[in-house]
């Protein structure tokens, strides 16, 4: 078993046979990871998340080389989702390919869609420009750093200026060995415009797991990305992950996510709305069960006028499981004509679960319309027998009013295999 | 064999206080019978009991609906049986849609007789729902709308009727249907009840403080319930009776016994 150390940086970089600028890179995360200390709940964003049972060295690196083609990988994950056949589509088993198709008509477009590694080869330049340089830093916390220095897998995709990606892209990541590292990088150039579903999921493990992921969304002047990241691992697994957009001029990004697994997520999830007329709307469902542990800091930064964002995260509850969403809109001094909205709501099943949501605004300037929303709810008994009354069984009723719940988040995600998806899940840990 | 409701001696308690106190009633298939009572007499306690509101725990006596005993079932058994009750205060559902949920309220019905059943088809649900919405001249629209959620307070009752056409009771209570609704509203909503008396000889109680809703729907039977009894039941004149003299008359003849 080897543990995170400088030695096992330099290891996993001639694992993967990188280039000097990326080992040099992975090396001085790695410094950043030493001198920052392990967050604890006496940090303010950690207050509601205790870590200390984490023993992230008996977890440790994903060093080894593989064949990923023997490994089973449940056939829903990189199942078509979107009305359009999904022209690229890629699946990874803990960062290596196992399977990767890229159609002629994106190939001629010019579009980039492939694992992180051969893009680190083949478009040293582009990943150079664009990895963790503009949107998360390795500097954002311990777990930025960690993951700056062991990133493995992952996708990177690029639109070329003015092209409308001609069909939708689909990545999933399996992981057999509890050891992720993933990272996204997504890169829109002006004017571009594409459709991408990236998953990630495991099955039910024994030992404790790791998802240690970055999720770089850059969407410059007028491009417009829809990007539905669907969490999936099994409850054995930590999830440390630092997720960040930029949204340029007049550019458009609809996030969605779901988080349905782990045992521990910690996510900040960050837009920055960088010039005017961007547009950003973050739509996030999860559901927790067990003893499962969510906690989700979001932030949605106007550093512009005449910018919009719209955050809307549900999340449902049962058994002993928590939940944290802490929201923050912030907006720069002299920023003007801003519509922010954040709204977070949550549905306790079981008395023994618990959902803290804490939203937050900082604002300093005058002309910004900003919202704010944040409820717990238990299931409401009433309108469960209302629905008995007309001879509609509990287990079904429940169901309903659950899905009810979750209608006004369906209708934000804009593609129907994804929204089915997520409704099969919420039924499934219904129960 | 015709359908009855019958209610003996039923004793209620909601939060460990009795409400009511040895109710005794009996409504056969095809009967209309109106039940009246000042505020707070217990009523709609009447009508949740038999609904089956987990709140309303019966403590003495027995229901017996079409041969079984219908406090052992459960809510929607008790609705799968046929019997109905439009509430006086319906609730909203946000997130499901009226259609989707008439829709499996009928699908229930069908997978409990069969469980292999596919449900009702798209179109032939469509045409059954444009049907009974135009019958009780509600618009389309709302088939798409969340239940009751922001429906005015006589849309709500109208789309109880809705439910209750569509389902087709053999006994339905309707409890306080006509508060909140106006006079055309009020004579559609009739017309509907009537239509499902004389079509499939639907039993009804109607609960109610007015005559007006009587004038169309015109009871076999009036009761009057006090304090968690019913004191006294007549015919139709029992509630012109009411309406001209008020309750003061019953309260000294019946609540005079309880004060003693
Ligand atoms: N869920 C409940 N919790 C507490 N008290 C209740 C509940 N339901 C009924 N009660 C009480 O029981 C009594 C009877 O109420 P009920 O609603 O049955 O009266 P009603 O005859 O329908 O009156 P109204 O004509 O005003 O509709 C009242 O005193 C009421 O406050
Ligand atoms: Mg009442």
């Amino acid at each position: 078993m080897t543990g995170f150390s400088k030695e096992a940086v330099e290891k996993l970089s001639a694992v993967l046979n990188e280039p000097a600028w990326m080992r040099e890179f992975r090396l001085q995360a790695w410094e950043v990871y030493e001198k920052t200390p392990m967050p604890t709940t006496k940090d303010e964003a950690w207050r509601r998340t205790d870590i200390r049972r984490l023993k992230l060295d008996e977890i440790g690196p994903a060093l080894n080389g593989f064949d990923a083609s023997g490994v089973d990988v449940p056939a829903y994950l990189g199942e078509q989702l979107t009305a359009d056949k999904a022209g690229g589509v890629l699946v990874e088993v803990d960062g290596v390919v196992q399977h990767y198709e890229l159609s002629d008509a994106l190939k001629e477009q010019g579009v980039i869609f492939c694992d992180m590694h051969t893009a680190v080869r083949e478009h040293e330049e582009l990943v150079k420009k664009h990895f963790m340089t503009e949107a998360v830093k390795v500097t954002d916390g311990k777990f930025a750093a960690l993951h700056g220095a062991f990133w493995r897998g992952g996708v990177f995709l690029y639109v070329p200026k003015n092209v409308k990606a001609a069909a939708p892209l689909h990545s999933a990541l399996w992981s057999a060995h509890g050891k992720t590292f993933t990272h996204t990088l997504v890169v829109l150039e002006e004017g571009a415009e594409a459709i991408f579903i990236d998953e990630y999921a495991s099955g039910q493990g024994d030992a404790p797991g790791l998802h240690n992921g970055v999720i770089e969304l850059l969407v410059r002047d007028n491009a417009s990305l829809t990007y539905a990241g669907l969490q999936d691992f099994g409850q054995n697994v930590w999830q440390f992950n630092h997720e960040r957009a930029r949204v340029g001029r007049d550019a458009r990004l609809e996030w969605v996510t779901s988080m349905m697994g782990t045992r521990l997520t910690k996510a900040f999830q960050t837009v920055e709305l960088d010039k005017p007329g961007a547009w950003a709307r973050m739509s996030g469902v999860f559901f927790t069960t067990d003893r499962q542990h969510v906690d989700l800091d979001t932030q949605q930064n106007h550093n512009a006028s005449d910018t919009v964002s719209d955050l809307l995260y549900k999340g449902a509850l049962k058994g002993k499981s928590r939940s944290v969403w802490q929201g923050m809109i912030k907006v720069l001094p002299g920023s003007q004509r801003i519509d922010g909205f954040q709204a977070n709501r949550n549905l306790m099943l079981d008395r023994t679960s618990r959902a803290d949501s804490i939203p937050g605004l900082e604002i300093e300037a005058d002309d910004v319309r900003c919202t704010h929303a944040s409820t717990v709810g238990k299931l409401d008994e009433e309108e469960v027998f209302y629905l008995m009354s007309r001879g509609i069984p509990r287990h079904t009723a429940v169901q309903m009013v659950v899905q009810g719940f979750f209608d006004p988040i369906m209708a934000r995600i804009p593609i129907e295999g994804v929204r089915e998806r997520i409704f099969s899940r919420i039924l499934e840990k219904l129960g | 064999m015709t359908v009855a409701l019958e209610i003996k001696n039923l004793h209620v308690s909601v939060n460990d206080q009795p409400i009511l106190k040895g109710v005794n009633l009996l409504i056969r298939e095809g009967e209309i019978h109106a039940l009246m009572g000042p505020n707070g007499s217990g009523k709609s306690t009447l009508a949740y009991t038999l609904a089956g509101h987990p709140a309303y725990e019966p403590t003495a006596g027995q229901v017996i609906f079409d041969g079984k005993d219908l406090l052992e079932m459960e809510a929607d058994e008790r609705s799968r049986a046929g019997l109905f009750l439009a509430f006086q205060y319906p609730v909203a559902v946000p997130g499901v849609t009226l259609a989707k949920f008439l829709r499996q309220a009928i699908n229930s019905r069908r997978q409990a007789e069969n469980p292999d059943d596919k449900g009702i088809s798209i179109p032939e649900f469509r045409r059954l729902l444009k049907e009974k919405m135009a019958m009780l001249n509600i618009d389309p629209k709302f088939a798409g709308r969340y239940l009751n959620d922001g429906f005015s307070g006589g849309e709500k009752k109208r789309a109880e009727i809705l439910q209750m056409a569509t389902l087709e009771p053999k006994i339905a209570i309707m409890d306080e249907t006509d508060s909140g609704l106006d006079i055309d509203a009020l004579r559609i909503v009739a017309e509907g009840a009537n239509r499902l008396h004389e079509t499939n000889n639907m039993g009804v109680l109607v609960i109610t403080h007015y005559q007006r809703i009587l004038n169309y729907i015109k009871p076999d039977y009036v009761h009057i319930m006090l304090d968690g009894r019913i004191v006294e039941s007549g015919g139709p004149e029992l509630a012109l009776q009411l309406e001209e003299k008020g309750y003061d008359w019953i309260r000294a003849k019946y609540g005079a016994a309880e004060e003693a």
